[in-house]
Protein backbone atom coordinates (compact mmCIF):
# COMPACT_ATOMS: atom_id res chain seq x y z
CA UNK A 1 0.00 0.00 0.00
CA UNK A 2 1.60 3.21 -1.01
CA UNK A 3 -1.16 5.72 -1.08
CA UNK A 4 -0.16 9.17 -0.07
CA UNK A 5 -2.36 11.14 -2.42
CA UNK A 6 -5.96 10.32 -1.64
CA UNK A 7 -7.91 13.47 -2.09
CA UNK A 8 -11.38 12.10 -2.72
CA UNK A 9 -13.68 12.58 0.26
CA UNK A 10 -14.98 9.39 1.86
CA UNK A 11 -18.09 7.83 0.38
CA UNK A 12 -21.31 9.63 1.30
CA UNK A 13 -20.67 10.79 4.84
CA UNK A 14 -23.74 12.98 5.10
CA UNK A 15 -24.68 14.15 8.55
CA UNK A 16 -27.02 11.61 10.16
CA UNK A 17 -30.55 12.85 10.82
CA UNK A 18 -31.56 13.84 14.33
CA UNK A 19 -34.49 11.81 15.60
CA UNK A 20 -36.25 11.80 18.95
CA UNK A 21 -35.56 8.21 19.80
CA UNK A 22 -33.10 5.44 19.06
CA UNK A 23 -34.33 2.04 20.23
CA UNK A 24 -30.82 0.65 20.81
CA UNK A 25 -29.77 3.62 22.94
CA UNK A 26 -33.01 3.21 24.87
CA UNK A 27 -32.41 -0.51 25.44
CA UNK A 28 -28.87 0.03 26.67
CA UNK A 29 -30.04 2.85 28.94
CA UNK A 30 -32.88 1.07 30.69
CA UNK A 31 -30.92 -2.15 31.05
CA UNK A 32 -28.12 -0.14 32.65
CA UNK A 33 -30.62 1.65 34.89
CA UNK A 34 -32.47 -1.42 36.08
CA UNK A 35 -29.39 -3.64 36.20
CA UNK A 36 -27.51 -1.71 38.84
CA UNK A 37 -27.72 -2.13 42.58
CA UNK A 38 -29.05 1.41 42.82
CA UNK A 39 -32.13 0.12 41.02
CA UNK A 40 -33.15 -1.58 44.27
CA UNK A 41 -34.13 1.87 45.59
CA UNK A 42 -36.37 2.21 42.54
CA UNK A 43 -38.33 -0.79 43.77
CA UNK A 44 -37.98 -0.23 47.51
CA UNK A 45 -39.32 3.34 47.75
CA UNK A 46 -42.60 2.75 45.88
CA UNK A 47 -43.08 -0.50 47.79
CA UNK A 48 -42.62 1.40 51.04
CA UNK A 49 -45.19 3.99 49.96
CA UNK A 50 -47.76 1.34 49.11
CA UNK A 51 -47.15 -0.49 52.39
CA UNK A 52 -47.54 2.75 54.38
CA UNK A 53 -50.75 3.54 52.50
CA UNK A 54 -52.11 0.09 53.18
CA UNK A 55 -51.19 0.20 56.86
CA UNK A 56 -52.65 3.69 57.41
CA UNK A 57 -55.88 2.71 55.70
CA UNK A 58 -56.25 -0.42 57.83
CA UNK A 59 -55.39 1.28 61.11
CA UNK A 60 -56.91 4.76 60.71
CA UNK A 61 -59.43 4.25 57.92
CA UNK A 62 -59.94 6.53 54.92
CA UNK A 63 -59.10 10.16 55.66
CA UNK A 64 -58.48 12.89 53.10
CA UNK A 65 -56.08 14.99 55.16
CA UNK A 66 -53.96 11.97 56.13
CA UNK A 67 -53.88 10.94 52.47
CA UNK A 68 -52.78 14.44 51.46
CA UNK A 69 -50.11 14.41 54.14
CA UNK A 70 -48.58 11.14 53.02
CA UNK A 71 -48.79 11.81 49.28
CA UNK A 72 -47.60 15.40 49.56
CA UNK A 73 -45.01 14.85 52.27
CA UNK A 74 -43.42 11.47 51.66
CA UNK A 75 -44.35 10.79 48.03
CA UNK A 76 -43.96 14.19 46.34
CA UNK A 77 -41.52 15.60 48.87
CA UNK A 78 -39.04 12.74 49.09
CA UNK A 79 -39.76 9.74 46.92
CA UNK A 80 -40.33 11.38 43.54
CA UNK A 81 -37.17 13.53 43.62
CA UNK A 82 -35.11 10.56 44.85
CA UNK A 83 -36.33 8.38 42.03
CA UNK A 84 -35.72 11.27 39.66
CA UNK A 85 -32.11 11.48 40.89
CA UNK A 86 -31.52 7.77 40.39
CA UNK A 87 -33.15 7.57 36.96
CA UNK A 88 -31.93 10.94 35.64
CA UNK A 89 -28.29 10.72 36.66
CA UNK A 90 -28.18 6.95 36.13
CA UNK A 91 -29.32 7.31 32.51
CA UNK A 92 -25.97 8.78 31.50
CA UNK A 93 -23.58 9.45 34.39
CA UNK A 94 -22.13 5.95 34.83
CA UNK A 95 -21.50 5.59 31.09
CA UNK A 96 -19.51 8.80 31.02
CA UNK A 97 -17.70 7.74 34.19
CA UNK A 98 -16.52 4.34 32.98
CA UNK A 99 -15.96 5.46 29.39
CA UNK A 100 -18.47 3.10 27.82
CA UNK A 101 -20.28 6.11 26.34
CA UNK A 102 -17.59 5.92 23.63
CA UNK A 103 -19.52 3.09 22.03
CA UNK A 104 -22.54 5.37 21.63
CA UNK A 105 -20.59 8.42 20.55
CA UNK A 106 -18.40 6.69 17.96
CA UNK A 107 -21.44 5.96 15.84
CA UNK A 108 -23.26 7.82 13.08
CA UNK A 109 -25.96 8.74 15.59
CA UNK A 110 -26.48 12.46 16.30
CA UNK A 111 -25.74 13.32 19.89
CA UNK A 112 -29.06 15.17 20.41
CA UNK A 113 -30.77 11.87 19.52
CA UNK A 114 -28.77 10.15 22.25
CA UNK A 115 -29.74 12.77 24.86
CA UNK A 116 -33.43 12.83 23.86
CA UNK A 117 -33.63 9.04 23.99
CA UNK A 118 -31.99 8.95 27.39
CA UNK A 119 -34.34 11.67 28.64
CA UNK A 120 -37.37 9.68 27.45
CA UNK A 121 -36.11 6.55 29.19
CA UNK A 122 -35.42 8.48 32.41
CA UNK A 123 -38.91 10.02 32.29
CA UNK A 124 -40.47 6.63 31.61
CA UNK A 125 -38.67 5.01 34.52
CA UNK A 126 -39.42 7.91 36.90
CA UNK A 127 -43.11 7.95 35.97
CA UNK A 128 -43.38 4.18 36.28
CA UNK A 129 -41.70 4.11 39.68
CA UNK A 130 -43.24 7.30 41.11
CA UNK A 131 -46.49 8.44 39.47
CA UNK A 132 -47.96 4.94 39.18
CA UNK A 133 -47.29 3.98 42.83
CA UNK A 134 -48.59 7.41 43.96
CA UNK A 135 -51.85 6.73 42.14
CA UNK A 136 -52.08 3.27 43.67
CA UNK A 137 -51.27 4.56 47.17
CA UNK A 138 -53.85 7.34 46.76
CA UNK A 139 -56.58 4.86 45.93
CA UNK A 140 -55.55 2.69 48.86
CA UNK A 141 -55.57 5.66 51.25
CA UNK A 142 -58.94 7.23 50.49
CA UNK A 143 -60.31 5.73 47.30
CA UNK A 144 -59.45 8.86 45.29
CA UNK A 145 -61.87 10.98 47.28
CA UNK A 146 -61.64 14.65 46.20
CA UNK A 147 -59.50 13.35 43.28
CA UNK A 148 -56.54 13.41 45.65
CA UNK A 149 -54.97 10.25 44.19
CA UNK A 150 -55.26 11.52 40.61
CA UNK A 151 -54.10 15.02 41.56
CA UNK A 152 -50.92 13.81 43.26
CA UNK A 153 -50.27 11.26 40.52
CA UNK A 154 -50.47 14.00 37.89
CA UNK A 155 -48.14 16.15 39.99
CA UNK A 156 -45.71 13.22 40.30
CA UNK A 157 -45.79 12.62 36.54
CA UNK A 158 -45.19 16.29 35.78
CA UNK A 159 -42.38 16.45 38.33
CA UNK A 160 -40.85 13.29 36.80
CA UNK A 161 -40.33 15.08 33.49
CA UNK A 162 -38.59 18.09 35.02
CA UNK A 163 -36.50 16.06 37.48
CA UNK A 164 -35.38 13.70 34.71
CA UNK A 165 -34.21 16.58 32.52
CA UNK A 166 -32.46 18.35 35.39
CA UNK A 167 -30.67 15.28 36.76
CA UNK A 168 -29.75 14.04 33.30
CA UNK A 169 -28.02 17.38 32.83
CA UNK A 170 -26.22 16.90 36.17
CA UNK A 171 -25.05 13.54 34.84
CA UNK A 172 -23.37 15.21 31.86
CA UNK A 173 -21.74 17.91 33.96
CA UNK A 174 -20.20 16.22 36.97
CA UNK A 175 -19.17 12.78 38.10
CA UNK A 176 -20.75 13.63 41.44
CA UNK A 177 -24.17 14.02 39.86
CA UNK A 178 -25.87 11.85 42.46
CA UNK A 179 -24.55 13.98 45.30
CA UNK A 180 -25.63 17.20 43.63
CA UNK A 181 -28.97 15.64 42.81
CA UNK A 182 -29.51 14.59 46.40
CA UNK A 183 -28.52 18.01 47.70
CA UNK A 184 -31.04 19.62 45.36
CA UNK A 185 -33.79 17.10 46.11
CA UNK A 186 -33.37 16.83 49.86
CA UNK A 187 -31.81 20.10 50.96
CA UNK A 188 -33.31 22.54 48.51
CA UNK A 189 -36.72 21.07 47.80
CA UNK A 190 -37.45 19.39 51.09
CA UNK A 191 -35.80 21.80 53.51
CA UNK A 192 -35.24 25.26 52.05
CA UNK A 193 -38.31 24.92 49.84
CA UNK A 194 -40.60 24.33 52.78
CA UNK A 195 -39.06 26.84 55.17
CA UNK A 196 -38.12 29.81 53.01
CA UNK A 197 -41.16 31.27 51.26
CA UNK A 198 -39.28 32.74 48.28
CA UNK A 199 -37.50 29.47 47.54
CA UNK A 200 -40.82 27.80 46.90
CA UNK A 201 -41.09 29.61 43.61
CA UNK A 202 -37.93 27.86 42.50
CA UNK A 203 -39.01 24.35 43.38
CA UNK A 204 -39.99 21.69 40.87
CA UNK A 205 -42.16 20.16 43.54
CA UNK A 206 -44.23 23.35 43.91
CA UNK A 207 -44.60 23.72 40.15
CA UNK A 208 -45.81 20.14 39.88
CA UNK A 209 -48.23 20.65 42.77
CA UNK A 210 -49.70 23.65 40.92
CA UNK A 211 -50.55 21.31 38.06
CA UNK A 212 -51.84 18.64 40.47
CA UNK A 213 -53.98 21.27 42.18
CA UNK A 214 -55.89 21.71 38.95
CA UNK A 215 -56.51 17.98 38.61
CA UNK A 216 -57.79 17.50 42.17
CA UNK A 217 -60.90 18.89 43.85
CA UNK A 218 -60.86 22.53 44.92
CA UNK A 219 -58.58 23.03 47.94
CA UNK A 220 -57.45 19.38 48.14
CA UNK A 221 -53.91 20.17 46.94
CA UNK A 222 -52.24 23.50 47.56
CA UNK A 223 -49.29 25.03 45.76
CA UNK A 224 -47.56 28.33 46.38
CA UNK A 225 -47.05 28.97 42.69
CA UNK A 226 -49.69 30.10 40.20
CA UNK A 227 -50.47 27.59 37.45
CA UNK A 228 -49.37 29.62 34.37
CA UNK A 229 -46.05 30.50 36.01
CA UNK A 230 -45.58 26.90 37.12
CA UNK A 231 -46.16 25.52 33.61
CA UNK A 232 -43.91 28.15 32.10
CA UNK A 233 -41.10 27.32 34.52
CA UNK A 234 -41.53 23.55 34.07
CA UNK A 235 -41.30 23.82 30.29
CA UNK A 236 -38.44 26.30 30.41
CA UNK A 237 -36.41 24.16 32.82
CA UNK A 238 -37.00 20.94 30.88
CA UNK A 239 -36.12 22.46 27.51
CA UNK A 240 -33.11 24.38 28.77
CA UNK A 241 -31.68 21.43 30.72
CA UNK A 242 -32.10 19.07 27.77
CA UNK A 243 -30.62 21.55 25.34
CA UNK A 244 -27.60 22.11 27.53
CA UNK A 245 -27.14 18.39 28.18
CA UNK A 246 -27.07 17.89 24.40
CA UNK A 247 -24.42 20.56 24.09
CA UNK A 248 -22.36 18.96 26.84
CA UNK A 249 -22.50 15.63 25.08
CA UNK A 250 -21.63 17.16 21.73
CA UNK A 251 -18.46 18.63 23.15
CA UNK A 252 -17.73 15.71 25.44
CA UNK A 253 -14.05 15.00 25.24
CA UNK A 254 -12.54 11.77 26.31
CA UNK A 255 -8.97 12.64 27.04
CA UNK A 256 -6.88 9.62 27.89
CA UNK A 257 -5.53 9.07 31.37
CA UNK A 258 -2.21 10.57 30.39
CA UNK B 1 -8.31 3.62 0.62
CA UNK B 2 -8.39 6.00 3.52
CA UNK B 3 -5.71 8.33 4.71
CA UNK B 4 -5.70 10.20 7.99
CA UNK B 5 -3.94 13.50 7.88
CA UNK B 6 -2.79 15.41 10.91
CA UNK B 7 -1.75 18.86 9.87
CA UNK B 8 0.16 21.15 12.25
CA UNK B 9 -1.93 19.93 15.15
CA UNK B 10 -1.45 21.16 18.69
CA UNK B 11 -3.55 20.43 21.69
CA UNK B 12 -3.19 21.93 25.10
CA UNK B 13 -5.07 21.40 28.35
CA UNK B 14 -4.89 24.63 30.30
CA UNK B 15 -1.20 25.40 30.50
CA UNK B 16 -0.08 21.90 29.58
CA UNK B 17 0.83 21.23 25.97
CA UNK B 18 -0.05 17.60 25.25
CA UNK B 19 0.56 17.69 21.49
CA UNK B 20 2.91 20.22 19.98
CA UNK B 21 2.63 21.09 16.27
CA UNK B 22 2.52 17.56 14.88
CA UNK B 23 2.12 16.82 11.19
CA UNK B 24 1.80 13.23 10.01
CA UNK B 25 -0.02 11.13 7.46
CA UNK B 26 -1.39 7.70 8.29
CA UNK B 27 -1.82 5.67 5.11
CA UNK B 28 -3.37 2.21 4.59
CA UNK B 29 -1.47 -0.62 6.25
CA UNK B 30 -0.50 -0.99 9.89
CA UNK B 31 1.07 2.03 11.55
CA UNK B 32 2.43 2.00 15.08
CA UNK B 33 2.28 5.13 17.20
CA UNK B 34 5.23 4.73 19.52
CA UNK B 35 6.10 6.83 22.53
CA UNK B 36 6.63 6.70 26.26
CA UNK B 37 3.69 7.08 28.62
CA UNK B 38 2.40 10.63 28.68
CA UNK B 39 3.88 11.45 25.28
CA UNK B 40 0.56 12.50 23.81
CA UNK B 41 -0.39 9.26 22.01
CA UNK B 42 -3.86 9.03 23.51
CA UNK B 43 -4.47 12.71 22.84
CA UNK B 44 -3.57 12.15 19.19
CA UNK B 45 -5.76 9.06 18.89
CA UNK B 46 -8.63 10.89 20.58
CA UNK B 47 -8.32 13.68 18.03
CA UNK B 48 -8.22 11.17 15.17
CA UNK B 49 -11.30 9.51 16.64
CA UNK B 50 -13.23 12.77 16.95
CA UNK B 51 -13.32 12.83 20.74
CA UNK B 52 -11.12 15.84 21.16
CA UNK B 53 -10.86 19.06 19.18
CA UNK B 54 -7.39 20.15 18.15
CA UNK B 55 -6.49 23.48 19.74
CA UNK B 56 -4.71 24.29 16.51
CA UNK B 57 -4.41 22.63 13.10
CA UNK B 58 -6.66 20.09 11.40
CA UNK B 59 -7.30 16.37 11.58
CA UNK B 60 -8.96 14.99 8.46
CA UNK B 61 -9.89 11.68 6.89
CA UNK B 62 -9.52 11.90 3.12
CA UNK B 63 -10.03 15.63 3.33
CA UNK B 64 -13.08 15.53 5.61
CA UNK B 65 -12.82 17.11 9.06
CA UNK B 66 -13.29 14.58 11.85
CA UNK B 67 -14.23 16.77 14.83
CA UNK B 68 -18.00 17.13 15.34
CA UNK B 69 -18.76 14.99 12.33
CA UNK B 70 -20.85 12.01 13.43
CA UNK B 71 -21.03 10.82 9.81
CA UNK B 72 -17.31 10.05 9.87
CA UNK B 73 -17.97 7.03 12.12
CA UNK B 74 -19.29 5.13 9.10
CA UNK B 75 -15.62 4.85 8.12
CA UNK B 76 -13.82 4.69 11.45
CA UNK B 77 -13.75 1.90 14.00
CA UNK B 78 -12.40 2.68 17.47
CA UNK B 79 -10.98 0.34 20.09
CA UNK B 80 -10.63 2.46 23.24
CA UNK B 81 -8.13 1.74 25.98
CA UNK B 82 -10.61 2.04 28.81
CA UNK B 83 -12.40 -1.03 30.05
CA UNK B 84 -15.95 0.28 30.48
CA UNK B 85 -18.17 -1.60 28.03
CA UNK B 86 -21.66 -2.47 29.31
CA UNK B 87 -20.52 -5.44 31.39
CA UNK B 88 -24.09 -6.52 32.04
CA UNK B 89 -24.53 -7.53 28.39
CA UNK B 90 -23.31 -10.72 26.78
CA UNK B 91 -20.62 -10.39 24.13
CA UNK B 92 -23.16 -11.01 21.42
CA UNK B 93 -25.67 -8.47 22.80
CA UNK B 94 -22.88 -5.90 22.96
CA UNK B 95 -21.76 -6.40 19.37
CA UNK B 96 -25.37 -6.52 18.12
CA UNK B 97 -26.06 -3.20 19.89
CA UNK B 98 -23.01 -1.70 18.20
CA UNK B 99 -24.24 -3.03 14.85
CA UNK B 100 -27.69 -1.53 15.40
CA UNK B 101 -26.19 1.85 16.18
CA UNK B 102 -24.70 1.66 12.67
CA UNK B 103 -28.07 0.72 11.23
CA UNK B 104 -26.90 -2.88 10.79
CA UNK B 105 -28.06 -6.10 12.41
CA UNK B 106 -27.35 -9.56 13.72
CA UNK B 107 -25.73 -10.85 10.54
CA UNK B 108 -22.98 -8.23 10.66
CA UNK B 109 -22.52 -8.77 14.39
CA UNK B 110 -22.12 -12.52 13.85
CA UNK B 111 -19.55 -11.90 11.12
CA UNK B 112 -17.55 -9.56 13.37
CA UNK B 113 -17.63 -12.05 16.25
CA UNK B 114 -16.41 -14.75 13.87
CA UNK B 115 -13.56 -12.52 12.71
CA UNK B 116 -12.23 -12.21 16.25
CA UNK B 117 -13.02 -15.87 17.05
CA UNK B 118 -15.25 -15.08 19.98
CA UNK B 119 -18.28 -17.12 18.99
CA UNK B 120 -17.53 -19.72 21.64
CA UNK B 121 -18.07 -17.20 24.46
CA UNK B 122 -20.53 -14.84 22.83
CA UNK B 123 -23.41 -15.77 25.12
CA UNK B 124 -21.48 -15.16 28.31
CA UNK B 125 -21.73 -11.87 30.17
CA UNK B 126 -18.87 -9.47 29.42
CA UNK B 127 -18.26 -9.17 33.17
CA UNK B 128 -16.97 -12.76 33.12
CA UNK B 129 -14.47 -12.14 30.30
CA UNK B 130 -10.70 -12.07 30.59
CA UNK B 131 -8.75 -9.06 29.45
CA UNK B 132 -7.97 -10.67 26.10
CA UNK B 133 -11.59 -11.65 25.50
CA UNK B 134 -12.75 -8.13 26.28
CA UNK B 135 -10.21 -6.78 23.84
CA UNK B 136 -11.45 -9.09 21.12
CA UNK B 137 -15.08 -8.17 21.68
CA UNK B 138 -14.07 -4.51 21.54
CA UNK B 139 -12.40 -5.33 18.22
CA UNK B 140 -15.60 -6.99 16.99
CA UNK B 141 -17.61 -3.91 17.95
CA UNK B 142 -15.18 -1.72 16.01
CA UNK B 143 -15.22 -4.00 12.95
CA UNK B 144 -18.95 -4.54 12.76
CA UNK B 145 -19.49 -1.91 10.03
CA UNK B 146 -16.41 -2.95 8.05
CA UNK B 147 -14.60 0.38 8.54
CA UNK B 148 -11.69 1.47 6.38
CA UNK B 149 -9.91 2.97 9.39
CA UNK B 150 -9.22 1.24 12.67
CA UNK B 151 -7.85 3.15 15.68
CA UNK B 152 -6.58 1.22 18.70
CA UNK B 153 -5.32 2.83 21.89
CA UNK B 154 -2.73 0.61 23.66
CA UNK B 155 -4.47 -2.57 22.50
CA UNK B 156 -1.83 -4.93 23.92
CA UNK B 157 -1.83 -3.57 27.46
CA UNK B 158 -2.31 -6.34 29.97
CA UNK B 159 -2.56 -9.12 27.38
CA UNK B 160 -0.73 -12.40 27.77
CA UNK B 161 1.70 -13.44 25.01
CA UNK B 162 -0.75 -15.78 23.28
CA UNK B 163 -3.54 -13.18 23.20
CA UNK B 164 -1.00 -10.64 21.98
CA UNK B 165 0.01 -12.91 19.11
CA UNK B 166 -3.60 -13.51 18.09
CA UNK B 167 -4.39 -9.81 18.06
CA UNK B 168 -1.23 -9.02 16.09
CA UNK B 169 -2.22 -11.64 13.55
CA UNK B 170 -5.67 -10.09 13.24
CA UNK B 171 -4.36 -6.54 12.87
CA UNK B 172 -1.82 -7.67 10.29
CA UNK B 173 -4.68 -9.22 8.32
CA UNK B 174 -6.66 -5.96 8.57
CA UNK B 175 -3.68 -4.05 7.24
CA UNK B 176 -3.15 -6.50 4.39
CA UNK B 177 -6.78 -6.01 3.38
CA UNK B 178 -5.94 -2.36 2.72
CA UNK B 179 -7.38 -0.88 5.89
CA UNK B 180 -5.70 1.98 7.65
CA UNK B 181 -4.81 0.52 11.03
CA UNK B 182 -3.24 2.73 13.68
CA UNK B 183 -2.32 1.46 17.13
CA UNK B 184 -0.45 3.11 19.97
CA UNK B 185 2.11 1.47 22.20
CA UNK B 186 4.97 2.39 24.49
CA UNK B 187 6.82 -0.86 23.77
CA UNK B 188 9.25 -0.78 20.87
CA UNK B 189 9.30 -4.56 20.32
CA UNK B 190 5.51 -4.66 20.03
CA UNK B 191 5.49 -1.97 17.40
CA UNK B 192 8.42 -3.48 15.54
CA UNK B 193 6.76 -6.86 15.22
CA UNK B 194 3.55 -5.52 13.80
CA UNK B 195 3.84 -2.13 12.17
CA UNK B 196 5.13 -1.61 8.67
CA UNK B 197 5.38 2.07 9.49
CA UNK B 198 6.21 3.74 12.79
CA UNK B 199 5.53 7.23 14.06
CA UNK B 200 7.43 8.16 17.20
CA UNK B 201 6.01 10.77 19.55
CA UNK B 202 7.88 12.08 22.56
CA UNK B 203 6.79 14.81 24.95
CA UNK B 204 4.07 15.92 22.57
CA UNK B 205 6.40 16.27 19.61
CA UNK B 206 6.80 14.20 16.48
CA UNK B 207 10.24 12.64 16.98
CA UNK B 208 10.70 10.26 14.07
CA UNK B 209 8.89 8.54 11.28
CA UNK B 210 9.72 5.58 9.09
CA UNK B 211 9.88 1.80 8.94
CA UNK B 212 11.22 -0.13 11.89
CA UNK B 213 14.70 -0.48 10.40
CA UNK B 214 15.04 3.27 10.20
CA UNK B 215 13.78 3.73 13.75
CA UNK B 216 16.10 0.98 15.01
CA UNK B 217 19.05 2.57 13.29
CA UNK B 218 18.23 5.93 14.84
CA UNK B 219 18.17 4.22 18.19
CA UNK B 220 21.40 2.23 17.85
CA UNK B 221 23.56 4.76 15.95
CA UNK B 222 23.74 7.10 18.86
CA UNK B 223 26.24 7.64 21.65
CA UNK B 224 25.86 4.81 24.17
CA UNK B 225 26.93 5.29 27.74
CA UNK B 226 28.28 2.51 29.90
CA UNK B 227 29.27 2.20 33.48
CA UNK B 228 32.25 -0.16 33.77
CA UNK B 229 34.06 -1.45 36.87
CA UNK B 230 37.26 -3.46 36.60
CA UNK B 231 40.26 -4.41 38.72
CA UNK B 232 42.36 -1.80 36.84
CA UNK B 233 40.19 1.09 35.67
CA UNK B 234 42.99 3.40 34.52
CA UNK B 235 44.74 0.80 32.38
CA UNK B 236 41.41 -0.15 30.80
CA UNK B 237 40.58 3.51 30.11
CA UNK B 238 43.92 4.03 28.40
CA UNK B 239 43.48 1.02 26.17
CA UNK B 240 39.90 1.87 25.22
CA UNK B 241 40.41 5.54 24.37
CA UNK B 242 42.96 4.53 21.74
CA UNK B 243 40.14 3.05 19.69
CA UNK B 244 37.89 5.34 17.58
CA UNK B 245 34.73 3.59 18.78
CA UNK B 246 35.14 5.38 22.13
CA UNK B 247 34.61 9.12 22.27
CA UNK B 248 35.06 9.83 25.95
CA UNK B 249 35.93 8.25 29.27
CA UNK B 250 35.53 9.70 32.71
CA UNK B 251 37.09 8.19 35.81
CA UNK B 252 34.41 8.48 38.42
CA UNK B 253 36.29 8.32 41.69
CA UNK B 254 33.23 8.47 43.90
CA UNK B 255 31.64 5.50 42.16
CA UNK B 256 34.95 3.73 41.64
CA UNK B 257 34.03 3.17 38.03
CA UNK B 258 34.54 4.34 34.45
CA UNK B 259 31.89 6.24 32.56
CA UNK B 260 32.40 5.47 28.90
CA UNK B 261 30.76 7.04 25.91
CA UNK B 262 30.82 4.86 22.79
CA UNK B 263 29.94 6.19 19.35
CA UNK B 264 30.09 2.91 17.44
CA UNK B 265 27.86 0.56 19.34
CA UNK B 266 28.70 -2.63 17.44
CA UNK B 267 32.41 -2.11 17.47
CA UNK B 268 32.57 -1.10 21.11
CA UNK B 269 30.70 -4.17 22.38
CA UNK B 270 33.26 -6.30 20.58
CA UNK B 271 36.24 -4.15 21.64
CA UNK B 272 35.66 -4.05 25.38
CA UNK B 273 36.03 -7.77 26.20
CA UNK B 274 38.99 -8.15 23.79
CA UNK B 275 40.90 -5.22 25.34
CA UNK B 276 40.23 -6.57 28.82
CA UNK B 277 41.49 -10.02 27.90
CA UNK B 278 44.60 -8.71 26.09
CA UNK B 279 45.57 -6.58 29.09
CA UNK B 280 44.67 -9.17 31.68
CA UNK B 281 42.05 -6.90 33.24
CA UNK B 282 39.05 -8.40 35.00
CA UNK B 283 35.72 -6.74 34.20
CA UNK B 284 33.52 -6.55 37.29
CA UNK B 285 30.57 -4.54 36.04
CA UNK B 286 29.44 -3.59 32.55
CA UNK B 287 26.09 -1.87 32.49
CA UNK B 288 24.47 0.46 30.02
CA UNK B 289 23.72 3.60 32.00
CA UNK B 290 21.06 5.08 29.75
CA UNK B 291 19.27 2.21 28.10
CA UNK B 292 15.82 3.17 29.36
CA UNK B 293 13.34 3.82 26.61
CA UNK B 294 13.00 7.39 27.83
CA UNK B 295 16.65 8.13 27.12
CA UNK B 296 16.38 6.52 23.71
CA UNK B 297 13.39 8.67 22.99
CA UNK B 298 14.98 11.83 24.28
CA UNK B 299 17.92 11.14 22.01
CA UNK B 300 15.55 10.78 19.07
CA UNK B 301 13.90 14.08 19.87
CA UNK B 302 17.20 15.89 20.05
CA UNK B 303 18.32 14.36 16.73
Amino acid sequence: MSTTTPTAPPAPAGAPKVSLFHPTVARLTYRALLGRRRALILFALPALLVIIALAVRMIAGADDSTAGGILGGFALGTMVPLIGVIAGTGAIGPEIDDGSVVYLLAKPVPRPTIILTKLLVAIGVTVAFSAVPVLLAGFLLNGNSQQIAVGYAVAAAVASVAYSALFLLFGTITRHAVVFGLVYALVWEALVGTLVPGAKTLSIQQWALAVGQKAAAEGAIISDVQLPLAIGLLVALTVAATWYAGRRLKALTLAGEE
Amino acid sequence: MSTLRIDHVSRWFGNVVAVNDITMTIAPGVTGLLGPNGAGKSTLINMMGGFLAPSNGTVTLDGTTIWRNAGIYRHIGIVPEREGMYDFLTGREFVVANAELHGLGRAEAARALATVEMEYAQDRKISTYSKGMRQRVKMASALVHDPSVLLLDEPFNGMDPRQRMQLMELLRRMGDQGRTVLFSSHILEEVEQLASHIEVVVAGRHAASGDFRKIRRLMTDRPHRYLVRSDNDRALAGALIADPSTSGIEVDLAEGALRIQAVDFGRFTELLPRVARDHGIRLLTVSPSDESLESVFSYLVAA
